[in-house]
C-alpha cells in the first residue's frame, strides 16, 4: 500500500470512528429523551 | 501500526483504502428506506388513538433502522448476485468497499438495535412486526424465493408491504382490517412494479440466474400477469375508501391515478417489439413508484387534515 492508500486508509478509519461515537452518543440521548417521554415527571415518583 | 510489527494485510482488506461512512449509508438502501418510511409514517397517522409525538419519532427511526438493516442483509447474502448484474454491480459489496463479513455484522446489529429499541420503546406488536419484516426479506425472499421461483417478488413482497401495518402497530398496539388494507395495496403492487423492470432488465436477470418472470415464463406471459396484478391492484386500493380510511378526495385519486396505472399496463401488454417495449415497461415502472406515492400521499393529507380539524374543534357535519 502506498502512502497516499495509507493516508486514505487512516483518513475513513478516524471518519467511521467519529461515526461510531456520535451514533452512541444518539442513541444515549435517545433512551433519554424517550424514558422521559413515556414516564413523564413519574420518573423521579419513587418510594425510598 | 508498523511499529507494532502487524502485518497491515490482518487488519484491513486487501486492496482496499476502507469503508467510508458513505457506503454504509448505501448498504442500507436509502430509497427504499424513504419509501418504507413514508408508508409506516401513513400508516401511524391512519390509526385512531394518540401516541406521543417523540415516540413516534422513535419508532419512525426504528422503521427506518430496520429497512435498513433489511437492505444491508440482503446486500450481504446477495453480493454474488449483485456483482453479475449492471444494475447492481456499483454496490458497496461488488465494488469492493465493504466486505461481506463487515455488511452482515452491520446488518445484524441493526437489525437487533432497530427491533429490540421498537419493542421497548414503543409496543412488542410493532417491534415483532418490525422482527417479522427484517426476517421476511431475508429468509424468505432473499434466501428461500429470489433464485428459486417466478413467484420470488409475489410472495416476498410482504416484506415490503409490512411498514404500514407497523405504523399501525406503534399507534394503537394492534392490528386491524384497516391496516392489512394497507399491506394488500403494497402487496399487489409489488409484482406489477417489479416486473415492469425485470421486462427491460431481463438479460441482466438471465445472466445473473435470478427467474425473474420475463426469463423464466417468457415476455408474453409476463405482460398478462402485469395486466392482471396491475388490474386487482387498482380495485385494491379502493377499499380504503369502502372502509372510509380514505375519502371521497381518496376516491376520485384511486379512480384517476389507477386509470393511468391500467392504461399504462395495457400499453406494455400491447406494444410488444423493440425499443418502444422497452420504453413502455420503463414508463408502467417509473408511473407505479408515483401511482403508490399519490395513493398514501392522498391518504396522509386526508388524515392529517382531520386531525387538524378534531384538534382545533371545527365539525366539518
Amino acid at each position: 500500500m502506498s502512502d497516499e492508500e495509507q493516508r486514505e486508509w487512516e483518513r475513513r478509519r478516524k471518519t467511521r470512528s467519529v461515526a461510531i461515537a456520535l451514533a452512541l452518543a444518539a442513541l444515549v440521548i435517545l433512551f433519554y429523551i424517550a424514558t422521559i417521554a413515556r414516564l413523564g415527571g413519574n420518573v423521579m415518583n419513587r418510594p425510598l | 501500526m508498523a511499529d507494532l510489527g502487524i502485518p497491515l494485510s490482518s487488519t484491513r482488506p486487501a486492496n482496499l483504502v476502507g469503508a467510508s461512512v458513505s457506503d454504509f449509508i448505501a448498504l442500507m438502501k436509502p430509497r427504499v428506506m424513504s419509501l418504507v418510511v413514508f408508508t409506516a409514517f401513513t400508516g401511524m397517522m391512519l390509526a385512531p388513538g394518540h401516541l406521543n409525538p417523540v415516540l413516534a419519532g422513535i419508532a419512525m427511526l426504528c422503521i427506518a433502522v430496520g429497512a435498513g438493516a433489511s437492505g444491508a442483509l440482503n446486500m450481504w447474502y446477495d453480493a454474488d448476485i449483485d456483482a453479475r448484474m449492471q444494475r447492481t454491480a456499483a454496490r458497496p459489496i461488488p465494488r469492493g468497499a465493504v466486505s461481506r463479513e463487515e455488511a452482515l455484522t452491520f446488518g445484524v446489529i441493526l437489525a437487533i438495535g432497530s427491533v429490540t429499541t421498537l419493542g421497548l420503546v414503543v409496543n412488542w406488536v410493532a417491534g415483532g412486526l418490525l422482527a417479522i419484516t427484517i426476517a421476511f426479506y431475508l429468509i424468505v425472499y432473499t434466501m428461500w424465493l429470489k433464485r428459486r421461483t417466478p413467484q420470488n417478488i409475489v410472495i416476498g413482497g410482504a416484506a415490503g408491504a409490512f411498514p404500514p401495518m407497523i405504523g399501525w402497530a406503534a399507534a394503537t398496539g394492534g392490528i386491524s382490517l384497516e391496516s392489512i388494507v394497507l399491506f394488500l395495496i403494497i402487496f399487489m403492487w409489488t409484482p406489477p412494479h417489479f416486473w415492469a423492470l425485470a421486462l427491460y432488465r431481463a438479460r441482466d436477470y438471465e445472466r445473473a440466474g435470478v427467474p425473474m418472470l420475463p426469463v423464466v415464463a417468457g415476455a408474453d406471459e409476463t405482460r398478462k400477469q402485469i395486466v392482471i396484478y396491475s388490474a386487482l391492484l387498482v380495485m385494491v386500493a379502493f377499499l380504503p375508501a369502502l372502509l372510509q380510511l380514505g375519502g371521497s378526495i381518496y376516491a376520485l385519486s384511486a379512480i384517476a391515478a389507477g386509470s393511468i396505472l391500467l392504461s399504462l399496463a395495457l400499453t406494455v401488454h400491447r406494444v410488444r417489439e423493440g425499443r418502444e417495449a422497452d420504453r413502455a415497461a420503463q414508463r408502467l415502472f417509473a408511473y407505479s413508484i408515483v401511482y403508490l406515492f399519490v395513493l398514501f400521499a392522498v391518504l396522509l393529507l386526508e388524515a392529517a387534515f382531520g386531525r387538524y380539524l378534531s384538534l382545533t374543534g371545527v365539525s366539518l357535519a
